[in-house]
């Protein structure tokens, strides 16, 4: 299809655009295949944003909505606001516990099912078993931990009769506790994947001839699985990161309400048609996940690494 | 009804009901017409938009069954509808909006007002409504009563009138008052008072809904009532007012007082019946949907009086013509009885009592309205059973409940301070 139609294009007048015409003719079979996804990108995330960012520059008419008269009012509202840095600091907080403990699991989850299952289809086999949970909507997967740590809950029943607690712990639900269950159980699967993505790829003769050169068994970890395993764990943190900061639902279930996140901000203004206010604390927002997202990449080279 | 498949029967037993419902064909509305203009009639559509409690698909059926054309009904929630009037009032046609909302809807001009000599049963329609008056006595104005807020000068006013025209803002459609819920069997005592939701007892047992507007309102009314404040005006607090309320709130959170606080209707319910909580705001159908988990759950009347609230269904600007004629229709069925009995069940009152009472047994109108223990088992619009014979309803008889409210719900002058310091709360 493409070729007949650059074989039909009219040739281009003049001898002197010659060269030009042969260029731009060898680059049009490009440009077409990066067409679709330009336009994708343009319609679904170019436009939007674009809107959401104009939106945020305009004033704000209690419970009528948007008022198209170009203000800063919003930015400064948000960013000399206390309640806007304790938020976002809470939403760093869980961001932080949830990445470290995501990248453990999903290390040693990844390096297990690489390196000790030595049959491929026990290896594939138990990986699926870890994408069970994800059978089922991730709301109902949150909410099934209320029964479990609930007051009158699983834990709580088990340790009150086995004479452990005289009390039931208030702290398991509804609590910075159960906020980072939820977010750990939600969030590990993607940290595992990309690692065992990278790890899948190490040549396993790097590993023998570390051990043969000497390196313990931690050593060969941290020399060689450690660093060829970046890439997998760069992206794997960038989906970690990104699903946290982007959450307010899940915060907003397991703490019963009583912790917010960065996004909870912009969901509370959102029932007020506050949408001025609500696109600047979006670009905020954009603008620190953006940020962390460079130095995830800065640090890891991770085009360089996929094509290693 | 089993109870142990209640989660996969529900779907069955709504539809079971449904069709216990279209038994009772009220009177068809349309008869009389010449036959050209029924045959235009039937391909209008009504779009009644408003929010979940009170815009029920089953009404949607039943009116369209009754009256020959199509009515659709589609849920929002509070600022959708509000956003929706405003932005694209055209994708409405009646909106089912809370009192309060009438405060930014009626400004921007973008419904017509009712003439209530086209609704024939407007001289039935509670005086809660149309008078500000209830059982004969002046019905608090604190907050956005219906009263304030019922008339226009003419058709196409923009502001309220004070006192009784022709023109209604809305036709007043579906109310309650509101009190605290409480679980009866873990509180331990009796509960007489807003100011027990602050009660130390309490502590991590207590939950405040996450909705400012409304949350305010039952934080205010415990504040009152603890002695901690007096206020000017419940329903209007000065930004002072606010700003300490808040801040007990805040100090209560710091303290664990609250062991949550729910933002949806399922989140107050599952609370209450795990018993996280024994004492928080409540709205009534949770409180039946916590008694039909086979849960003892009451909604206490306290001695400072009821949060009321109401709504109404407004009639959009572009209606006319034979749409107008339709969406009038649709307004004098929806108070002929069928709708109050529907809606009696979930809870909540009906602007014309007394026609609801055709579509209610007798023990049911007696439950319900009268405040008489039932004769009979009581089951909810679902089919689940709510109360058994010989229980009272809780949370009051029709009377009782409206000739004790304190306060109404509203949209206060401070509003935008208090979704401020509400976040603040909501961070703290």
């Amino acid at each position: 299809m493409t070729a007949s139609a650059i074989d039909r294009a009219p040739p281009e007048t003049g001898a002197e655009a010659g060269p030009v015409a042969s260029a731009r003719r060898s680059l049009l079979p490009t440009y077409l295949q990066v067409t679709p996804l330009t336009l994708v990108l343009l319609f679904f995330f170019v436009i939007p944003v674009a809107l959401v960012i104009l939106v945020s520059f305009f004033r704000y008419q209690i419970l009528v909505g948007i008022v198209p008269e170009f203000t800063l009012k919003n930015y400064v509202d948000l960013l000399t606001n206390p309640t806007t840095w304790s938020l976002y600091l809470s939403t760093l907080k869980f961001t932080v516990i949830v990445l470290v403990v995501t990248f453990v699991l999903g290390f040693w989850i990844a390096y297990f099912l690489v390196f000790h299952v030595r049959n491929l289809i026990t290896a594939i086999g138990l990986f699926l078993v870890c994408t069970v949970p994800f059978w089922t909507s991730n709301i109902i997967r949150m909410i099934s931990w209320r029964p479990v740590l609930g007051r009158e809950g699983l834990i709580n029943t088990a340790l009150q009769q086995l004479g452990i607690i005289d009390r039931p712990l208030d702290w398991l639900l509804y609590s910075d506790f159960s906020v980072t269950i939820a977010y750990v159980h939600l969030f590990t699967l993607f940290m595992i994947v990309p690692i065992f993505n990278s790890m899948a790829r190490i040549d396993k003769s790097l590993l023998e001839a570390a051990v043969d050169a000497g390196a313990t068994r931690w050593g060969v970890i941290w020399n060689v699985v450690l660093p060829l395993s970046k890439t997998g764990i760069a992206l794997g943190a960038l989906f970690v990161v990104t699903l946290t900061m982007g959450d307010f639902f899940v915060v907003a279930v397991m703490s019963g309400g009583l912790s917010g996140s960065a996004t909870s901000g912009i969901f509370n203004d959102l029932q007020f048609l506050n949408y001025p206010r609500a696109a600047a604390n979006a670009v905020i927002l954009l603008i620190v996940v953006l940020l962390i997202s460079v130095s995830i990449f800065r640090l890891v080279d991770v085009r360089k690494e996929l094509l290693r | 009804m089993k109870k142990t498949d209640k989660l996969q029967g529900k779907g069955v037993s709504r539809r079971t009901v449904l069709k216990g419902g279209a038994a009772i064909v009220g009177a068809t509305a349309v008869t009389g017409f010449p036959t050209v203009w029924a045959q235009q009639l039937k391909d209008v559509t009504i779009n009644h938009t408003g929010m979940s409690y009170s815009v029920l698909a089953d009404i949607g059926r039943q009116a369209t069954k009754d009256l020959g054309f199509k009515v659709e009904m589609s849920v929002t929630d509070h600022p959708g509808l509000t956003n929706r009037m405003v932005q694209d009032p055209k994708s409405i046609d009646v909106a089912d909006s809370e009192i309060w909302q009438t405060k930014i809807y009626v400004p921007q001009g973008v419904t017509q007002a009712i003439d209530t000599r086209k609704i024939k049963l407007w001289d039935k329609v509670t005086p809660l409504y149309r008078e500000g008056k209830f059982a004969g006595k002046e019905v608090s104005r604190e907050g956005d009563s219906p009263y304030e807020i019922m008339y226009r000068e003419s058709k196409d006013a923009k502001s309220f009138h004070d006192g009784p025209t022709e023109w209604a803002t809305f036709l007043p459609g579906v109310y309650n008052a509101d009190t605290l819920g409480i679980r009866p069997d873990l509180v331990g005592r009796e509960i007489s008072s807003w100011a027990d939701l602050f009660a130390p007892e309490f502590k991590g047992k207590a939950a405040i809904q996450n909705i400012p507007t409304i949350g305010i309102m039952d934080a205010i009314m415990a504040m009152e009532a603890s002695g901690a404040m007096k206020y000017g005006d419940k329903g209007n607090p000065t930004r002072e007012e606010l700003d300490k309320t808040i801040s007990k709130l805040i100090e209560l959170k710091k303290a664990g007082h609250w062991r949550a606080l729910w933002n949806t209707f399922d989140e107050s319910v599952n609370l209450m019946a795990a018993g996280e909580v024994v004492i928080q705001s409540m709205w009534s159908p949770a409180v039946t949907a916590v008694k039909a988990q086979g849960v003892k759950c009451v909604y206490q009347p306290l001695k400072e009086g009821y949060r009321g609230w109401g709504n109404g269904l407004a009639l959009m600007s572009h209606l006319d013509g034979i749409k107008l004629d339709a969406a009038y229709e649709y307004l004098n069925w929806y108070i002929s009885g069928w709708v109050g009995g529907f809606i009696a069940k979930q809870g909540y009152y009906i602007s014309v009592p007394e026609t609801a009472k055709d579509y209610l047994t007798e023990n049911e109108w007696g439950f319900f309205y009268e405040g008489k223990p039932a004769t009979a088992d009581i089951t909810s619009p679902t089919g689940e059973k709510t109360n058994s014979a010989g229980e009272v309803r809780d949370g009051g008889s029709y009377e009782e409940r409206f000739s004790k409210v304190a306060v109404w719900n509203n949209l206060m002058d401070e509003a935008e301070f208090l979704f401020a310091k509400w976040n603040e709360f909501n961070a703290a």
